[in-house]
């Protein structure tokens, strides 16, 4: 296993005239939980959707075990080990939960059966395994992202890009949702995470890095961010207490 | 006669299912038409010019067909919704005035002497095609296609080839609409380039909408009774198009989903029905 599981190298994303990233650097080790913060239009998403070669990278690299991901396709950086749960959770409502869930157990050769490996899934999601039948997208928000968040549980990838998991949830989902990711944080499961909410992201990853205007403006274990309101502020456009 | 009402309602469904085949991974083609034209004219031209036998020459036309088809999707496949369907509007126009202009295809005046298809041919295809898509309904391939038609970047997290998928789908579809060209053109003996034309196009991906789109047998439901239907008041022949419009509007004020809705749930597919594909099987793992 090579030092780093995930490293972005200078990478920088345009869209048109307009630059989202411009030389960002970050990386991710193994069994490590990162959050990228920043206020709205920072470029974290941009910085995702990079990741996953959703959209073309103008300069800079990322590797990905050691290996450049060069151009290949979401799908297959998806079989290669990198699960990327986009904004608005990325689960197919017209189907049951168990198909979204068979769907993402088949990316890759699993080393579970898919009943043991659903059995383990409803255990973490009893909600999930009530609704097991019922179409995902007549479930209610939160429902859902505990279903996206299930994807990553059935079928473990090695690094799981997360795109505000905290989104459009009430603070009780929201603690929820966390308690989730705790888990798989303590399994050993590398998490990048973005997040918009300061407070919970910190408290949640082992280092941060905070992103404005497309560029790393710092970086740190959490807990020194968190400490550090101030340049939070500054950096971010809003207090650590309002968010 | 009633050979020929079979005939053509055979014909139709699996022209309705061509049209299925490529919506399944979520496009709406209007160029089956076209493709259609393409193995019609194709075998005509080489049983008629060379004498070669027509289920000899079948074969190869719709693997062109495929071909063809899965070339044009390319381009097509960058664009989407309403801009993909002009562009198979577009496919479709291209053949019909290629065609006209085609000394050799017998342009406007069209190409003769075409023979041999029995309406039990046909059956047969509509019988192995069917059988084809309900197995393949019972597939974690049912599960890989609903994935890419709902959301082709949510498809694409979970590992499919979206553009593998739906290339392979337009070909397949292309290749069936262009066997049936062919059986059809051998059945009517004389065709014309305005026989394939846009409304065509347009009556095929009608069937599969009024009859529904998330199954086959909706798709051969629509395509069935749009067929018989008119036949049924023969007596106004000039009405004929005016009823057809009739039905469709009135049929989507009161069943905008189609005759028949449901869609096929395939978590069976994973546990029982298609176990041994299990770990076999990954999604879009046939392009790696």
């Amino acid at each position: 296993m090579p030092e780093t599981l995930l490293q972005v190298q200078d990478l920088a994303v345009s869209y048109g005239p307009i630059q989202a990233l411009r030389g960002c650097s970050i990386e991710v080790r193994p069994r490590e939980a990162v959050a990228v913060i920043g206020a709205n239009g920072a470029g974290k998403t941009t910085l995702l959707k990079a990741l996953s070669n959703l959209v073309p990278a103008k300069s800079g690299q990322v590797l990905f075990r050691g290996e450049p991901l060069g151009t290949r396709g979401p799908h297959r950086l998806a079989r290669d080990g990198m699960l990327h749960i986009p904004e608005g959770r990325g689960v197919l409502g017209t189907m049951s939960v168990l198909e979204n869930l068979r769907l993402s157990y088949d990316i890759r050769p699993a080393k579970l059966s898919f009943a043991v490996a659903l059995e383990e899934v409803f255990a973490c999601f009893p909600r999930l395994s009530e609704r097991r039948t019922q179409k995902a997208g007549s479930m209610s928000g939160g429902e859902q992202q505990m279903l996206a968040l299930a994807r990553a549980l059935i079928n473990p990838p090695d690094v799981l890009l997360l795109d505000e998991p905290s989104l459009g949830l009430s603070p009780r989902m929201v603690k929820e949702a966390y308690r989730i990711l705790r888990m798989f944080r303590d399994r050993g499961m590398a998490i990048l995470l973005i997040e918009q909410n300061v407070h919970i992201a910190l408290g949640f990853a082992h280092r941060g890095y905070v992103l404005r205007q497309g560029q790393v403006m710092m970086q740190g274990a959490c807990s020194d961010l968190g400490s550090d309101p101030d340049i939070l502020k500054h950096y971010l456009g809003t207090s650590v207490e309002a968010a | 006669m009633i050979q020929d009402y079979l005939f053509f309602t055979g014909i139709n469904v699996l022209l309705a299912w061509s049209v299925y085949i490529i919506l399944m991974s979520g496009s709406l083609s209007f160029a089956n038409g076209g493709f259609m034209a393409l193995g019609a004219y194709a075998t005509g031209y080489l049983t008629t010019t060379y004498g070669l036998d027509l289920w000899l020459v079948i074969p190869p036309v719709a693997l062109l067909a495929a071909l063809f088809g899965a070339l044009v999707s390319l381009p097509a496949l960058r664009t989407r919704g309403v801009y993909l369907i002009l562009v198979t509007i577009g496919i479709s126009i291209c053949m019909g005035v290629g065609i006209e202009s085609s000394e050799a295809l017998g342009g406007v005046k069209g190409m003769g002497g075409l023979v041999g298809t029995e309406p039990w041919h046909v059956f047969v295809l509509v019988g192995v095609v069917g059988l084809f898509l309900l197995i393949v309904s019972y597939t974690p391939l049912q599960r890989i296609l609903d994935a890419v038609r709902e959301d082709e970047y949510v498809a694409r997290s979970l590992g499919i080839n979206t553009t593998y998928v739906k290339v392979v789908s337009f070909g397949a579809g292309a290749a069936l609409a262009a066997t049936s060209g062919a059986l059809y053109a051998h059945y009517l003996i004389f065709i014309r380039p305005e026989h394939f034309n846009v409304m065509m196009s347009l009556f095929m991906v009608l069937y599969v909408i009024l009859g529904g789109v998330n199954n086959l047998w909706g798709a051969a439901l629509g395509a069935t009774i749009m067929t018989l239907a008119p036949e049924f008041i023969r007596g106004m022949a000039e009405w004929r198009p005016t009823v057809f419009g009739l039905i469709i509007i009135l049929l989507l004020l009161v069943r905008p989903q189609g005759l028949l809705a449901f869609r096929t749930r395939t978590a069976r597919a994973g546990t029982r029905v298609a176990k041994w594909v299990q770990g076999k099987l990954v999604p879009g793992g046939a392009a790696s």
